[in-house]
């Protein structure tokens, strides 16, 4: 289990703002290791792991895109049927909520995007179950 | 600080009698040398003598917009093409330029009404003027510039565009005065951050026009350059920028009365409305030779001032345009002006005071639609806040306008920048 930085940006729901965004990073040489994308009908927040978080923050900032830089915690375990639930059986036991999260597994590793309503209290609790 | 304070301070009593013996001059002249006026009097059956006094303007014809139009370009001069030594134009977007024509003590007019401007704003020699108004057929340019030469300041004639040039010089040249449009004010302050120069600016005082802006975009740009913002008015067919100004006390603008009669009247029945009642700015140049107007409809909407002024001058204010009576949009039946928008729109740090307002027709309703720019430093990256702004905004426009808009909030610059006067509506309506 880490801590991992994370850019939120927000965009309009407008053709190519993706493709810009993606555009100005790649050209930067700044690779995303992770995404999910939560959408309204006007608009989505795109939340990004990057190589590197600061740096990606401040070119964003410069190119004119609102975005912001929070902490998620990242449980990473062998991936298995059950993983999840067990989570989230701590989580709703210690009354831990949920604000979102994503996930994915690469070479037999789940890894689980959590940003919680507490993260203090979060990471405390996961730590004292070794996860 | 007052630069004329024989005719800025002059007693009611005394004033009147100045503007009526000045109006009854004005008719004689537009009678005598104007065939379009000569023919609007003779066919209310009027002649010079009629108008004495002041009271007697009521009995005088209005002039509209396509009167210049209609008689362009110099058929509402009073004065041969050989006296006029400047000629002016304001864009016309739709139909030909409004053209203005100036003698040489037209001229001499204008920088002295633009020098009680600067003064009361508490400029002199020591200034530098950044002047950020479109110099050329726009009478804000060489307006503004006539009145800070006439005050012994240090002129910049820079215009308008290359706005990290001008913030260069500006910086290199230590300008203390900035004149232009609110809308470029608030883009100059925007890049000024953005080129992190902001402690370099020797910036004190800036004075805008030349399209409406409410208190609340005031406070923004006193906040954003750290200048005190004040407010000029003018139009070209009454003369340019230096009409009316503000004092010290930034609460209304002085008339320059003695030069310009005003009068408030109610726009469908024409007829003068009661005392500090809001209605349409009427305009009667009592000064001017080269192109005198009489009963000028400016479609701007304000009200009249008698109170005394804490500033000690003793002529009429004008309080802010509420708007113009053709910005006024009529949605789902209700009035609604740009300028409330803005003022709610400005109560909420969140956003840019940027917005753009969009009406259609759909479905035989009407639509109406205003993007609003996020502020990049507020946002937290949630959803839920992202909705809840939204809501609120449209919560608090509800009910202020009496009708629900649809607010969406638009990335950091996604609202065009403009340099001179914003167009804050597209309404797809008139097309039909």
């Amino acid at each position: 289990m880490e801590t991992i930085r994370q850019l939120s940006i927000f965009l309009e729901n407008r053709t190519g703002r993706l493709a810009d965004l993606t555009r100005v990073l790649g050209e930067a040489g700044i690779n995303m290791t992770a995404f999910s994308i939560a959408e309204s009908s006007d608009f989505g927040i795109m939340r990004i792991v990057v190589t590197e978080p600061e740096k990606a923050q401040k070119l964003l900032l410069d190119k004119g895109f609102a975005v912001t830089l929070s902490d998620l915690i990242c449980v990473r375990e062998d991936s298995r049927p059950g993983l999840l639930g067990e989570v989230l059986k701590l989580f709703s036991r210690e009354n831990i909520a949920v604000e979102y999260m994503y996930a994915f597994e690469a070479d037999g590793q789940a890894s689980l995007m959590i940003c919680p309503d507490n993260l203090e209290k979060c990471l405390s609790i996961l730590k004292d179950n070794q996860l | 600080m007052i630069w004329n304070d024989s005719y800025e301070c002059m007693s009611r009593d005394e004033l009147h009698r100045l503007q009526s013996s000045r109006l009854h001059d004005t008719v004689e002249r537009v009678y005598a040398n104007s065939p379009f006026y000569r023919r609007k009097l003779q066919e209310l059956s009027l002649c010079p003598e009629d108008i004495q006094t002041v009271e007697d303007i009521v009995k005088l014809p209005f002039t509209v917009k396509t009167d210049l139009r209609d008689n362009y370009p110099f058929g509402l001069f009073s004065a041969p093409m050989s006296e006029i030594v400047r000629l002016h134009a304001s864009s016309g977007t739709t139909g030909k330029p409004i053209v203005a024509g100036y003698t040489r003590k037209d001229l001499a007019n204008w920088s002295e009404i633009l020098a009680r401007t600067f003064t009361a704003g508490g400029c002199g020699q020591s200034d530098i003027f950044h002047i950020a108004f479109g110099y050329g057929l726009f009478t804000g340019g060489l307006g503004a510039h006539s009145g800070a030469e006439r005050i012994g300041a240090s002129v910049i004639p820079i215009s308008t565009g290359n706005t990290e040039k001008q913030i260069q010089l500006m910086t290199d040249f230590g300008s203390t005065v900035l004149c232009c449009t609110p809308s470029y004010a608030l883009y100059l302050a925007e890049t000024i951050e953005k080129m992190g120069v902001g402690g370099k600016l020797r910036l004190r005082v800036g004075f805008f026009g030349a399209e409406p802006w409410t208190e609340a975009m005031r406070r923004e740009i006193e906040e954003k350059l750290h200048i005190r913002a004040y407010d000029i008015y003018g139009l070209t067919e009454v003369c340019g920028p230096g009409v009316s100004y503000n004092c010290s006390e930034q609460n209304g603008m002085h008339i320059n009365e003695d030069m310009f009669l005003p009068e408030i009247v109610n726009p469908q029945t024409l007829l003068p409305v009661a005392p500090g009642e809001i209605g349409e700015l009427v305009f009667t140049t009592i000064c001017k030779e080269g192109m005198p107007v009489l009963r000028y409809r400016t479609k701007d909407l304000t009200r009249l001032v008698y109170e005394p002024c804490p500033c000690g001058r003793t002529n009429v204010r004008m309080e802010k345009i509420k708007g113009r009576s053709d910005d006024m949009l009529i949605i789902r039946g209700v009035n609604v002006f740009p300028t409330q928008v803005e003022s709610v729109l400005l109560e909420f740090p969140e956003i840019a005071p940027h917005y753009h307002i969009f009406v259609d027709r759909v479905n035989n309703t009407d639509t109406f639609e205003i993007k609003v720019e996020m502020r990049p430093e507020c946002f937290s990256g949630s959803v839920g806040h992202v909705l809840d702004l939204t809501k609120r905004i449209t919560h608090r426009l509800q009910s202020v306008l009496g009708i629900s808009p649809q607010v969406r909030l638009v990335e950091p610059n996604a609202i065009g920048r403009s340099t001179g006067k914003a167009r804050h509506v597209t309404d797809r309506r008139t097309i039909y």
